[in-house]
């Protein structure tokens, strides 16, 4: 087995692309999830409105990116208006059911003939559009090391994906360790309570909404830029509830915690599946038990597995407090 | 120097103690407020005043309406009809959090204490004003960091009076159910309310902290603060109530001083739930 090459696919994965996007998700959520209680189920939605508001504008009308970047947290704004004047002056779980369906009416949109002109059908949109990022690019040659590779544009993804996932934790921390981040958690354990004090938790629950959101379409941004395409199907439920594990998994209300989530997940879906793929191509696994072609969905059980084990073993996460989960029994 | 106010003790000697009497100087006036639930009539006060500076009990038996009558007055629920008005303003459809800045801060009957919060920052939470509950200051700590010291200042002092300052770094949901009652009308003074209004805080509090929490209340009164609060424990009305108005099946069956409405004969039926007496029926007629 070469395992050079699993520790090099793997450390790459767990400070990678996909774990800047699943960070930036799951920030998003923890401000609205683990800090205010909400209930948004259409993460999803935000991360693709934020993918193609770059690529769009840029393809279909010319536009120069830093614009489309506005663009896109504009349109993230409203999105989050939109989800939330209905809603967040209802029950819980009303947000929960509105965002799980609106987020599956962007994709819809998205990969609907009606808009193929500019959304590009369920092909989505492939293009130069990240001309003006990559042209910033100084690295002219990529990162070559035993244990870690990445080309040249991955890792100036990489590396302003962290610098912009540092500055996000920073602010957000200011935040949330500030009295208007008090008033948040307030609002998580108990509105009325809140309201009592006179404090308008309509407009702080949308607040809360919108900045989460704004942070979540920030990550369709890299996923946009990244891949140089967008797809509307990368963009379905599933992202929103991958988004939910890494929050979970790291612990919710902690700021640190989606990207150390973000890290041992992709660690562990891209080890395990390098292992299998290793072991069985080597024969250490017998064909018959395991296929080459099963790796892929074997590697999902694997970790459904993983997160049972990490639910009944530590179910605050890896960074929460058991003390303080036992307080949500309201007893 | 502190306003000694005891509108209290001289509008009783001198208001009629019948239900919906006028007071000298209301600070709270309620009219022909209904309340249905399906085909309950929870609530249905036709005519109600409280007295500025005054403490007033709201009694009744259990389902009486009394907590819906809180929920109303306090914008928590919208009456089938009715009118109220707060220091001369109308608070027909004010929202809770705007009635609450009018100066009238209530407590619930289930306590609401905030459990992942700790005891400081649940008092903290109810100061009025602050800055760094903008979402633009909040990033900047030095301008509300002065402001958040002050708040600590004020809440430990509270939180002094009310034998919770050894607590004041434990979540709140680690107190017992009488240290939240009573963290919960201590976050409501924060809001430096003009009008409180406490839904039973006493029930569950021990003998002997009543006592303390007892000269608490009466104190708010010497601040010149009003007080409305829903009680079963009689002694405890006895003792610090200037007025008694009771409820009874959504409506106002009597008013008076302590010891006038312990007396009345209509009131004793209704805790003692002869309903289906003559009395009940004149009163229906009416
Ligand atoms: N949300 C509701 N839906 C239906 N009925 C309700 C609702 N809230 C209260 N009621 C009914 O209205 C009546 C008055 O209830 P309320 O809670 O105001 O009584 P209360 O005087 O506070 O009693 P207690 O002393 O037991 O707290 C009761 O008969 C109750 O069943
Ligand atoms: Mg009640």
């Amino acid at each position: 087995m070469d395992f050079l090459f699993i520790i090099q696919q793997t450390l790459g994965a767990t400070i990678g692309v996909n774990t800047i996007i699943f960070a930036l998700a799951a920030i998003g959520l923890n401000m609205h999830f683990g800090y205010t209680g909400l209930l948004n189920f259409g993460q999803a939605g935000f991360l693709a409105i934020g993918a193609y508001s770059v690529a769009v504008p840029v393809i279909s009308f010319g536009v120069p990116l830093w614009v489309a970047f506005i663009i896109g947290i504009g349109n993230s704004i409203l999105f989050a208006l939109l989800l939330g004047v209905p809603t967040l002056r209802l029950r819980a779980d009303y947000l929960a059911i509105v965002t799980i369906a609106a987020a599956e009416i962007v994709r819809q949109i998205a990969r609907s003939a009606t808009f193929n002109e500019w959304l590009g059908g369920s092909d989505g949109i492939t293009g130069k559009f990240g001309k003006d990022f990559f042209d910033l690019n100084p690295f002219k040659e990529g990162l070559e090391t035993p244990i870690l590779r990445f080309n040249a544009n991955d890792l100036w993804v990489v590396i302003t994906g962290w610098i912009l996932v540092a500055i996000i934790i920073f602010v957000m921390w200011l935040m949330v360790n500030s009295p208007w981040g008090r008033l948040m958690r307030a609002i998580r354990e108990d509105e009325d309570a809140v309201r009592s004090l006179g404090k308008n938790v309509y407009l702080y629950k949308m607040q809360s909404l919108i900045i989460g959101g704004v942070i979540g379409s920030i990550g369709g941004f890299v996923y946009a830029l990244s891949r140089q395409s967008v797809q509307p199907d990368n963009y379905g439920t599933a992202l929103t509830f991958f988004a939910y594990t890494v929050l979970i998994l790291g612990g919710a209300a902690r700021v640190f915690s989606p990207i150390v989530g973000a890290m041992i997940f992709w660690f562990l879906i891209v080890f395990i599946e390098q292992v299998l793929r290793e072991a069985v191509t080597n024969n250490v696994i017998p064909d018959w038990l395991i296929g080459v072609n099963q790796v892929g969905q074997i590697r999902f059980m694997l970790m459904g597995i993983g997160l049972m084990c990490l639910m009944i073993f530590r179910p605050q996460g890896i960074f929460g407090d058991k003390k303080e989960l036992a307080l949500d029994a309201k007893a | 120097m502190q306003k000694r106010n005891d509108g209290g003790a001289s509008f009783a000697a001198t208001t009629p103690m019948q239900p919906g009497s006028a007071k000298p100087d209301p600070i709270l006036i309620a009219d022909q407020i209904t309340r249905q639930f399906g085909g309950l009539t929870a609530v249905n006060v036709d005519h109600l005043e409280i007295q500025r500076g005054s403490i007033t009990a709201l009694i009744g038996p259990n389902g009486a309406g009394k907590t819906t009558f809180f929920n109303l007055l306090t914008g928590y629920d919208a009456p089938n009809s009715g009118t109220w008005s707060f220091n001369g303003l109308p608070l027909n459809g004010i929202p809770p959090h705007k009635v609450a800045r009018l100066g009238m801060v209530r407590t619930f009957q289930l306590t609401k204490a905030l459990y992942r919060l700790t005891v400081i920052e649940n008092m903290a939470l109810g100061a009025r004003g602050q800055k760094g509950e903008s979402v633009l200051k909040s990033v900047f700590p030095w301008i509300w960091r002065a402001q958040e010291a002050e708040i600590r200042i004020k809440a430990t002092s509270i939180l002094k009076n009310f034998k919770l300052l050894e607590k004041q770094d434990d979540f709140a949901a680690a107190l017992s159910g009488g240290q939240r009652k009573l963290l919960e009308m201590a976050r409501a003074l924060m809001v430096e309310p003009e009008m409180v209004m406490l839904d039973e805080p006493m029930a569950g509090v021990n003998p002997a902290l009543k006592q303390s929490l007892l000269e608490h209340i009466k104190e708010l009164r010497t601040e010149g603060k009003t007080v409305l609060f829903v009680e079963h424990d009689m002694d405890m009305v006895h003792e610090i109530s200037d007025w008694v108005i009771v409820m009874a099946q959504g409506e106002i069956i009597a008013e008076g001083t302590p010891a006038s409405v312990m007396g009345n004969q209509q009131v004793i039926e209704a805790y003692l739930g002869a309903h289906h007496d003559l009395d009940l029926s004149e009163k229906e007629g009416a």
